[in-house]
C-alpha cells in the first residue's frame, strides 16, 4: 500500500492511494459535509455537499469522488464553499416537501442537521410544492417521496449489500422518482426481502418504520459497518 | 357441383416476439445491451408495456427497476400508445426566444401536455430540446417533417386541418 501525504485544512495528513478525500480527512477528524455518501457502499458523488478547493485546479471537486494524491492542499471550509453548500441546501428544502414539524425523524435527520450546521434560517427560493404520493403499501415500513432527497443510499444498500435491487429511480432530473420494481407498490415488490436496510440508510424520513410517531424514528447507521466489515474482514465487532 | 374449398390461408402470424428474442441473443442476453433491447422493442411495439419490460428484465438478467429506470430516464421511449400523429415542439433557446412557448400552449389547450397524448389517441405531443433548425425558429415536428416559423395562429390552423376538435 503506497501512502500519499497531503494537507486539508492546513493540517498534515496521510492516506492510502485509491483512498478518497473524504475519507482520509474523516479519519482525520475533519468532517465535511455529505448526503449521498454513507460507508460500506460505493460512492456516486450525487449531492455536490462535499465538494472542496483543491489548490491549483480551478474546479471544485467532490471530495467522495476524488482519490488523494501526493502534495495536495486541500480547504474544505470557505466562504465560498459555505454559500454553495447553504444553495444546495436550499435547494433541496424548495424541490420538495419537507416538512419537519410532521416527519417521524425530526430532530434526527441528517437534512435537518445539515441546514442547522449551516446556519440555513429561511429559503430563499421559492418551494415547488409538488403532489407527491405517500407509499404505505409495505407491512412494516412506508415511503414518504415528499422527504426524499434521491441522495440513492438506498438504491445501493439494496444492490450491493442486500443483494436485490429493488430500488431504482425512475424519470430525470426534477421528475426523478424512486420505484420499486417495475413502479409497482412497494408492498407488491416481488424482489425485496423486507430486509430494512434501505430505511436505516435513508437520511431523512423519505424511508420510515411504521408505528412511529412525529420525531419517534432513530435510524441506526453503524450496522452497515456492522455488516460490511463482517463480510470483508470477518470480524463482527459492534 | 363439386364443391371448392379454399386454401388454408394461414393466420398472420405475430413475429415480433422472434425478432426481439433475435435482438436479445445478437448481444448475447447481456445486462449491457439493455438500451439497444429496448430500442428493438419499442420500434417493434410502438410502446413498451410492463410485461415487455418484465421478459426484458428476465432475460437479460436485470433488476426490473433498472429496466424501468432506463425507459423513463430517455425521451425515447415511451410507456403509453403513441397518437396518430405527433408534434414535436422544439424548445431549445433560439425556439423558445421566438415563441415556442405560446406554440406549447396551444398544444396544451388542444391536444396534451408535453410528454403525453391526446384522451382520444390522435397527437401526441413532445417537446424537444434543439433540433438544430435555429433558423426556422420556432419550429414544429409535425410526423417527421418541419413546420417552420411557426404561429400561433397557423399552428391553430394546422390542428385543424388534422381534424383535432
Ligand atoms: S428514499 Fe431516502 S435513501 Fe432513498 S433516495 Fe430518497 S432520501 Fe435517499
Ligand atoms: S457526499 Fe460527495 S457528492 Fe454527496
Amino acid at each position: 500500500m503506497s501512502v500519499r501525504t497531503l494537507e486539508i485544512d492546513g493540517k498534515a495528513v496521510t492516506g492510502v492511494a485509491g483512498q478518497s478525500i473524504f475519507s482520509v480527512a474523516w479519519d482525520n477528524g475533519i468532517h465535511i459535509p455529505r448526503l449521498c455518501h454513507v460507508g460500506g457502499v460505493s460512492d456516486v458523488g450525487a449531492c455536490r455537499l462535499c465538494m472542496v478547493e483543491v489548490e491549483g485546479q480551478r474546479k471544485l471537486v467532490a471530495a467522495c469522488m476524488t482519490p488523494v494524491e501526493e502534495g495536495m492542499v486541500i480547504r474544505t471550509n470557505t466562504e465560498q464553499l459555505l454559500a454553495h453548500r447553504r444553495l444546495i441546501v436550499e435547494l433541496l428544502f424548495a424541490e420538495r416537501n419537507h416538512i419537519c414539524a410532521v416527519c417521524v425523524v425530526n430532530g434526527a435527520c441528517e437534512l435537518q442537521d445539515l441546514a442547522a450546521s449551516l446556519g440555513i434560517d429561511h429559503v430563499r427560493l421559492r418551494y415547488r410544492f409538488p403532489t407527491l404520493s405517500v407509499d404505505t403499501s409495505h407491512e412494516r415500513f412506508g415511503l414518504d417521496h415528499n422527504r426524499c432527497v434521491l441522495c440513492s443510499r438506498c438504491i445501493r444498500v439494496c444492490d450491493e449489500v442486500e443483494g436485490a435491487h429493488t430500488w431504482d429511480f425512475s424519470g430525470r432530473g426534477v421528475n426523478s422518482l424512486l420505484i420499486s420494481d417495475l413502479g409497482e407498490a412497494w408492498g407488491e415488490s416481488e424482489s425485496c426481502t423486507s430486509c430494512g436496510k434501505c430505511v436505516q440508510v435513508c437520511p431523512t424520513g423519505a424511508l420510515f418504520a411504521k408505528g412511529k410517531m412525529v420525531s419517534e424514528m432513530r435510524k441506526d447507521r453503524r450496522f452497515l459497518k456492522y455488516i460490511v466489515t463482517a463480510r470483508e474482514k470477518h470480524e463482527w465487532v459492534r | 357441383m363439386p364443391v371448392v374449398t379454399k386454401p388454408d390461408v394461414p393466420a398472420v402470424k405475430d413475429n415480433r416476439e422472434r425478432f426481439l428474442e433475435r435482438a436479445m441473443s445478437r448481444h448475447h442476453y447481456s445486462g449491457d445491451a439493455l438500451i439497444e433491447v429496448l430500442h428493438t422493442a419499442q420500434e417493434l411495439y410502438g410502446f413498451l408495456t410492463p410485461a415487455l419490460l418484465k421478459t426484458i428484465a428476465r432475460k437479460l438478467r436485470l433488476p426490473p427497476s433498472r429496466v424501468l429506470g432506463v425507459a423513463t430516464f430517455y425521451h425515447f421511449f415511451s410507456l403509453e400508445p403513441k397518437g396518430e400523429h405527433s408534434m414535436i415542439v422544439c424548445t431549445g433557446t433560439a425556439c423558445y426566444v421566438a415563441g415556442a412557448q405560446g406554440l406549447m400552449r396551444v398544444l396544451e389547450h388542444r391536444c396534451a401536455k408535453a410528454g403525453s397524448t391526446s384522451p382520444d389517441g390522435k397527437m401526441s405531443v413532445q417537446a424537444a430540446r434543439c433540433i438544430g433548425s435555429c433558423g426556422l425558429a420556432p419550429a414544429v415536428i409535425y410526423d417527421g417533417k418541419i413546420l417552420p416559423r411557426l404561429t400561433p395562429d397557423q399552428l391553430n390552423a394546422e390542428l385543424d386541418r388534422i381534424g383535432v376538435k
